[in-house]
């Protein structure tokens, strides 16, 4: 028996597969190539309007006094200058001078200062246990001879973040205020989050000049959006008491947003400011394409001389980084506000980390004279753990490479390669109507229609067969990711112990840079679509593992209870009670599984895929603007629609629960 | 403060006796890439210029979006610029007239099908190409079988291998590493178990030195063979023979000429040849030398040369 409700979808999945088993016979019996390709007659130029519209951004676009390109030069010149600053204080010292003439007026922070006042911050934090964790990150940086990357790593971060903070927050109360602007900047946000990176990275090249500035930029970019709609968030989910305490005591328009909101926000924005921090260290590699140097540089020099050890060590330095500013803003997110200070105290009293911060610079930097190894870390003291991977990598390698070797050839024949052969072999129309429909039957006729109009565009530019490609690389490894993760996540949303591991673990996996495991993937199943599979479910693993032990954890203690009254045993109560609750919880999900593995297209593209991502790196090393931005739309495409789709389903979902 | 910039300067006039009147003491841009080879000849372009009296600064920017940059005036000199795969970009950029090309690095790039030698027993005959015939089986993988795999660089690097595949009847399948790092993690990997692997390899670079093999000896390259089908072997096809080598040039921002005359002179002189290149970089990624060591080593062992381009 098959329920009418269940009729729809298989009658969808038959023609879909019939069509796409046939699609040849199809064309050849009826003459009519235009089933399997899209002609290209009817093909819209956008690539061509997009690169002629930047080309005239670039040389004519003017407002009168000054040009576009003027306009942006000015803005990086504006960045420019804290970073130099940044910069200056931790990792090149002050200089005054040019080339040959160049004389240092102070050095940069010592190791030795950097690490005391990260513990210090940690400490006003959170306490010594935090300061300890941060201080040992330090220790790492230092010992293993990162300092000095690192260093300029942690300044594009410095600099980057209080921006994206910034911008983020502005544009959140905009939001907050003016009901269209929050409804115009929503498509612009879904854009920026999944536009592959290197698909503007041209542009902006172009715009702001060569070096960090646009690296910068670029990371900005990428890493603002979250902070943009928590703090609309944040601010739309003040109590309305707190708010009507504002009137009363009669604010101003301004005094209500920063005396009143803004601070009663605090913690969810905190949120935001933690998104933020992350999502620039994962810009850290790709920014050090454009110029950014730092550590990211080093993981991509290293693995360009297959040097497997020195890239972990430089990518775990990312990873320590990522942890101890996580772990400090978070920390802060949750810190309660200071008693307020005795007004009879001194300024030393009242700020006592000020004080305690001045006298680390000022006394590192005099014993640093005396004492060298107190600046700078010396050399023969540090670690390298490189001969023990390379040695590791050689013994997995000779090792094991048949074995993987076969596993590697049965999923090939068994799920990769006919997936691949039923997503690419879907005719374009089809393929245009059956989304259409699907998104329509999940989440009405407006979606549907939006979800056909994508599609159509992505067709419409000659990218359809590339798009089927991305679709089969991401299906197929966000299953597996979601079949992995989910288990693993309710594993550890059960067990207290497992729950801090498996953190650890899934922290780890999503800052260390992919380019990192990528060469030994390769080294270990060669290039090729089942490299790229491992690579995206690797990165794609963390939201399936967070979310769904969120779900389990958060399901209503007394409903649980009541399942242990009933008489549950272990097993009915997960199934039964727990797993259904966590339903919505378990679509977010399955929604940021889909969005990570997507945002790791382009990164496959480096083993060797023939993807979108791989059309949007071919246009980045040909500097095409056009192309580039043309793919990484259809990118964007395919996550908008997946997206929408899966928001509408978790919807459904609460509503069943009635847990809205 | 003063003062110490002035005492800094005069102990820099001081050591460096061959110093001329620089015409400008703006920072020339020298741009680094992400490989060794490429790194070490700007260092020591960077170390003549410096020599001469010029302040230089290096800028870590993309291979092919660098032009957007030297159009501009943003980056204004970059070392290698590869016949074989940036000639395209390096054509159109000095097209518009803000890039010149400032001739020859000395450096020859050659890129071709390279087998690691212990294969020679699997497949006798090689490195001639017509072995390739009847030994593709042992190149093939389960993936490939059985045709023979062959690893080609990246998609954007061209090199027509497929046409090659068809046009000298070889049993090979073409599959594309999706950058260079791809490229040699698989060479490590095979040669690490002795396995069979033929692919793209380009010198100058380490991997040459590194792993013991040879190129193929395909039948020698001609613009006739690559636009005629009736020249070389196969008289019905064009790509019947080997890859072109190329030498790899170096490009300037227009402006250099102008603003720093003295130092466009000595970037025209400069070379480097693809011997001295690749023990430079074997130092560097197998040994583990600092690049600004090997440079100053460079710099000491060819005093006269970098004396006679100065001047």
């Amino acid at each position: 028996m098959i329920a009418p409700g269940a009729l729809f979808w298989w009658a969808l999945l038959a023609v879909t597969w019939a069509l796409s088993t046939w699609s040849f016979q199809l064309y050849k019996a009826l003459d009519a190539r235009w089933i399997i390709r899209f002609p290209k007659g009817w093909q819209i130029d956008f690539e061509g309007w997009i690169s002629a519209a930047m080309k005239w951004l670039l040389e004519d676009a003017t407002f009168g006094l000054f040009t576009f390109q003027d306009l942006t030069r000015f803005v990086s010149s504006l960045i420019e200058l804290p970073y130099d600053l940044a910069r200056a204080a931790l990792a090149d010292g002050f200089i005054t001078g040019l080339g040959s003439n160049a004389v240092q007026i102070a050095p940069p922070l010592g190791w030795v200062a950097v690490t005391a006042l990260m513990m210090l911050l940690a400490l006003y934090a959170r306490g010594w246990g935090l300061a300890v964790l941060v201080g040992a990150c330090f220790v790492y940086l230092a010992v293993f001879g990162q300092w000095d990357s690192a260093m300029v790593t942690l300044a594009s971060v410095v600099i980057a973040v209080p921006i994206g903070v910034l911008g983020g927050l502005a544009l959140g109360i905009a939001c907050y205020r003016l009901a269209w602007v929050e409804r115009s900047l929503r498509p612009v946000l879904d854009l920026m989050q999944t536009v592959p990176i290197f698909a503007y990275l041209v542009p902006i090249l172009f715009l702001f000049g060569f070096g960090p500035v646009s690296a910068l930029v670029a990371t900005v970019i990428y890493a603002m959006p979250p902070m943009v709609r928590v703090a609309t968030v944040a601010l739309q989910s003040v109590p309305p008491e707190v708010v009507e305490a504002g009137h009363m005591a009669g604010c101003t328009r301004r005094q209500m947003m920063w005396k009143v909101l803004v601070p009663s926000a605090a913690p969810t924005l905190m949120v935001g400011v933690n998104q933020v921090i992350m999502l620039s260290l994962n810009m850290v590699i790709i920014a050090s394409m454009i110029g950014a140097g730092g550590l990211g540089f080093d993981v991509l020099s290293a693995l360009r001389r297959l040097d497997i050890g020195g890239g972990i060590e430089a990518g775990l330095a990312i990873v320590v980084i990522a942890i101890a500013l996580d772990r400090v803003s978070q920390a802060f997110a949750r810190r309660l506000p200071d008693a307020a200070p005795d007004r009879g105290a001194g300024p030393l009293q009242r700020h006592p980390y000020i004080t305690a911060a001045l006298a680390v610079v000022v006394a590192t930097y005099l014993l640093g004279l005396a004492l060298p190894a107190l600046q700078d870390f010396p050399d023969r003291l540090t670690l390298t753990t490189s001969a023990f991977w390379e040695e590791a990598m050689r013994w997995i390698n000779v090792t094991f490479f048949d074995t993987l070797d076969a596993i590697k050839s049965a999923f090939l024949t068994y799920l990769l390669l006919p997936v691949k052969r039923f997503f690419t072999g879907i005719p374009w129309a089809w393929g245009i109507l059956a989304t259409g429909l699907a998104a329509a039957r999940i989440g009405g006729w407006r979606l549907g229609l939006m979800a056909a109009v994508m599609a159509g565009l992505i067709a419409c530019v000659g990218l359809w067969d590339k798009a089927m490609t991305t679709v089969y690389l991401c299906g197929v490894s966000v299953l597996i990711a979601y079949a992995i993760g989910v288990p693993l996540g309710i594993w550890a949303g059960q067990r207290a112990g497992a729950h801090a591991w498996v953190g650890a673990f899934i922290d780890t996996l999503q800052t260390l840079p992919s380019f990192v495991y990528l060469i030994p993937v390769v080294m270990l199943f060669r290039v090729g679509d089942f490299s790229a599979m491992i690579a995206v479910v690797l990165y794609a693993l963390a939201p399936a593992v967070r979310y769904a032990a969120h779900g389990v954890r958060s399901v209503d203690p007394q409903m649980i209870e009541a399942g242990l009254v009933a008489g549950c045993t272990p097993r009915q109560l997960l199934w039964r009670i727990k797993l259904p609750l966590a339903a919505p919880s378990l679509l977010l999900g399955l929604n940021q599984t889909i969005m990570l593995a997507i945002s790791m297209l382009v990164i496959t593209a480096l083993v060797g895929t023939r993807d979108l991502g791989q059309e949007v790196y071919i246009a980045l090393t040909k500097a095409n603007v056009g192309q580039g931005i043309v793919a990484g739309l259809a990118v964007a495409f395919i996550a908008i629609v997946a997206d929408r789709v899966i928001s509408a389903m978790a919807a459904k979902s609460r509503e069943r629960l009635g847990l809205t | 403060m003063k003062h110490i910039a002035m005492s800094a300067a005069l102990a820099a006039l001081a050591t460096a006796p061959a110093l001329a009147e620089v015409e400008s003491q703006d920072p020339i841009r020298l741009t680094t890439h992400d490989w060794t080879g490429q790194i070490v000849n700007a260092t020591i372009l960077q170390d003549v210029l410096e020599k001469a009296g010029y302040n230089t600064e290096l800028v870590q920017a993309d291979y092919i979006a660098q032009f957007a940059g030297l159009k501009t005036g943003d980056l204004h000199v970059a070392v290698e610029m590869w016949e074989t795969t940036g000639r395209e970009a390096m054509d159109e950029a000095v097209a518009t007239g803000n890039v010149v090309n400032m001739g020859e690095g000395g450096l020859v790039a050659i890129e071709e099908w390279w087998y690691p030698s212990y294969m020679e027993d699997r497949c006798p005959g090689l490195p001639n190409w017509e072995a390739l015939k009847d030994c593709a089986s042992e190149f093939a993988t389960s993936e490939t079988a059985p045709m023979g795999r062959y690893l080609g660089g990246p998609v954007t690097w061209g090199g027509f291998d497929e046409e090659r595949v068809e046009a000298l009847g070889l049993d090979f399948e073409v599959v594309h590493a999706g950058t260079d790092a791809a490229l040699f993690a698989e060479l490590e990997s095979a040669y690490q178990r002795e396995a069979p692997i033929i692919l793209w390899v380009y010198t100058p670079h380490w991997a040459s030195v590194k792993y013991d093999g040879k190129f193929i000896e395909f039948p020698p390259y001609s613009k006739e063979c690559y636009e005629d089908p009736a020249a070389s072997v196969n008289p019905d096809a064009t790509y019947d023979c080997a890859k072109p080598s190329g030498p790899i040039w170096k490009v300037a921002w227009a402006g250099v000429e102008e603003k720093w005359p003295g130092a466009a002179e000595i970037i025209r002189n400069y070379t480097l040849t693809n011997e001295e290149m690749s023990a430079m970089v074997s130092a560097v990624d197998l040994d583990g030398k600092s690049i600004e060591a090997v440079a100053e080593e460079w710099m000491a062992a060819n005093e006269e040369k970098v004396d006679g381009w100065i001047n």
